[in-house]
């Protein structure tokens, strides 16, 4: 972007909304919004509590395994239905249901079944994480070039080596695709699982802050949860990026 | 130049054939006949084309040949051997070089090999002497992208000089590269039969390229695909490669082809 002849780099806009926040805050438009000086100073004095560090385990831990889940599921069972017409048939309206319906109505569901424990919380992460990933996987695998799949045959590729050697990589930008949006969904996913299923992790910093109103302390924690957001897609975004060339085995 | 007219059930027969096609016909769902009862013999060691206008199911032939497509009727012997799938006597070479982007030069040419569980060391070497051979040397560790349209045929050639397979099945091989790497190709080809004893079945629609690289050329009609003539052309292919679309055979043999083919266009 240039302005005024001079090339402004694309974060500029974060900092004149970083001013804006700090000019609102201190004119006390609302004690529900402190000013980003003050957010930022609690961040350094929050992130060293032992309540704060364990809550980032906690909530670490079921988005890590749930994406994990996510991705073992999601990427095989996508490369599945882009080559085989019964599994497509089969899977697909499910997938396409539970990508688009309101999946926070469900967590009740999973709640009755599995408890109010990490296990709910880590099924709600694959929940919100998984379907996005079969898809696109599906997609990157239809997009396939029929001549590299003939290829792998010709030269004598059992339906294993075709998988794994062909399918696998010729798909990854898609299947990277759908695991940077899956992972995007899954920070929802987790945050949503700790609000409804049992108050841990940053569900419950926020309950603990929102509810005192400590407000510098709340908006600290949110900013770090969507720091690490933003971070994790970017990174995906940056991977996705340096295998784009795979996409050259499309017809 | 010896011209053939064949019946459709007579073979174009030849001595000690490799690969041998037995009244194939092919019919794809929907109910298009792209092969009507084709029976064709490709002697060792030759280079025949399978040359026709477009949608003659000369590319279909090629790969039922190879075992990708099965057919609906006949049989393809390789070795006396009916085809039922792929085997390691037959190497394809893909008009679209169906080269794996994420995989090297070596990688890519290697392929083959891996599948078929040779050790590194040793698919690496045997793939850098394909390389080599057709002057890809230096460019090992390069990735298809990083190619012009005619290296990356040549990497494909190279993958399936690689396994060394008996029959080399090219389909087009050249139609994707521009005309002076094809004429480059094509020239490389006739250098390339002199090193290794091999059985080319090639795929054309063009007719000065069939007639240039053939010893045999056989000629399908359209709609559905049918042998209409096998012609062979008597070129002497001597040092000068230059000299052969000179040659008066291979001016009269062009000229004979298209007189034939054109009644097809109308």
């Amino acid at each position: 972007m240039v302005v005024l002849g001079y090339r402004v780099p694309m974060l500029a806009s974060l900092l004149v909304w970083a001013a804006l926040w700090e000019v609102l805050g201190q004119l006390q438009v609302s004690f529900l919004l402190p000013p980003l000086s003050s957010v930022l100073v609690a961040m350094v004095q929050i992130a060293p509590t032992p309540i704060f560090l364990s809550a980032l385990w906690v909530t670490a831990y079921a988005f890590v395994i749930g994406n994990v889940i996510s991705i073992a599921i999601g990427v095989p069972l996508g490369i599945l239905m882009g080559r085989s017409m019964i599994a497509d048939r089969i899977f697909l309206p499910w997938v396409n249901l539970f990508l688009s319906a309101p999946l926070t109505a469900l967590v009740p569901v999973i709640m009755v079944l599995f408890g109010l424990g990490q296990t709910t919380i880590i099924l709600t992460v694959v929940l919100f994480a998984m379907w996005i990933i079969v898809l696109d996987t599906r997609a990157g695998v239809r997009g396939i070039a029929p001549s590299l799949v003939e290829m792998a045959e010709s030269f004598g590729a059992s339906r294993w080596q075709a998988f794994r050697r062909i399918y696998f990589w010729a798909a990854l930008p898609e299947i990277l695709a759908g695991v940077r949006l899956g992972v995007i969904r899954s920070v929802k996913g987790v945050i949503i699982g700790q609000l409804l299923v049992t108050i841990v992790g940053f569900g419950a910093l926020f309950q603990a802050y929102g509810s005192r109103f400590e407000m510098d302390d709340f908006w600290a924690a949110l900013v770090i949860l969507f720091a690490f957001a933003f971070l994790l897609a970017e990174g995906l975004a940056w991977l996705e990026r340096r295998v784009d060339y795979y996409a050259a085995s499309r017809a | 130049m010896t011209i053939h007219a064949n019946p459709p059930a007579a073979p174009a027969t030849a001595t000690d054939a490799v690969v041998e096609v037995r009244n194939v016909s092919k019919v794809y769902a929907g109910g298009i006949q792209a092969l009507d009862s084709v029976s064709i013999d490709f002697p060792r060691g030759q280079l025949t084309s399978l040359l026709g206008p477009s949608g003659c199911g000369k590319t279909t032939l090629l790969k039922i040949i190879a075992g990708l497509l099965p057919a609906t009727s006949g049989a393809v012997l390789v070795n006396g051997t009916p085809v039922s799938g792929p085997g390691p006597g037959r190497a394809f070479v893909f008009q679209d070089f169906a080269l794996m982007p994420w995989a090297t030069v070596i990688g890519n040419v290697a392929f083959g090999l891996e599948l078929r569980g040779v050790g590194r060391a040793e698919r690496e070497n045997t793939a850098r002497h394909y390389i080599a051979e057709v002057g890809l040397s230096g460019f090992e560790k390069k990735y298809p992208h990083e190619l012009s349209g005619g290296m990356r045929q040549r990497v494909g050639l190279a993958r399936a000089l690689a396994v060394k397979a008996d029959v080399l099945l090219m389909d087009e091989p050249f139609s994707a590269v521009d005309e002076q790497t094809r004429r480059k190709f094509q020239e490389d080809l006739l250098k390339l039969r002199e090193v290794e004893n091999k059985t080319f079945v090639f795929v054309t629609h063009s007719i000065e390229e069939a007639v240039y690289v053939s010893d045999r050329i056989v000629l399908l009609s359209a709609g559905p695909g049918r042998v209409s003539q096998v012609i062979v052309p008597d070129i002497p292919r001597g040092d000068d490669v230059d000299a052969i679309r000179r040659h008066p055979v291979y001016l009269d043999t062009v000229d004979t082809i298209w007189r034939g083919l054109k009644r097809y266009l109308d």
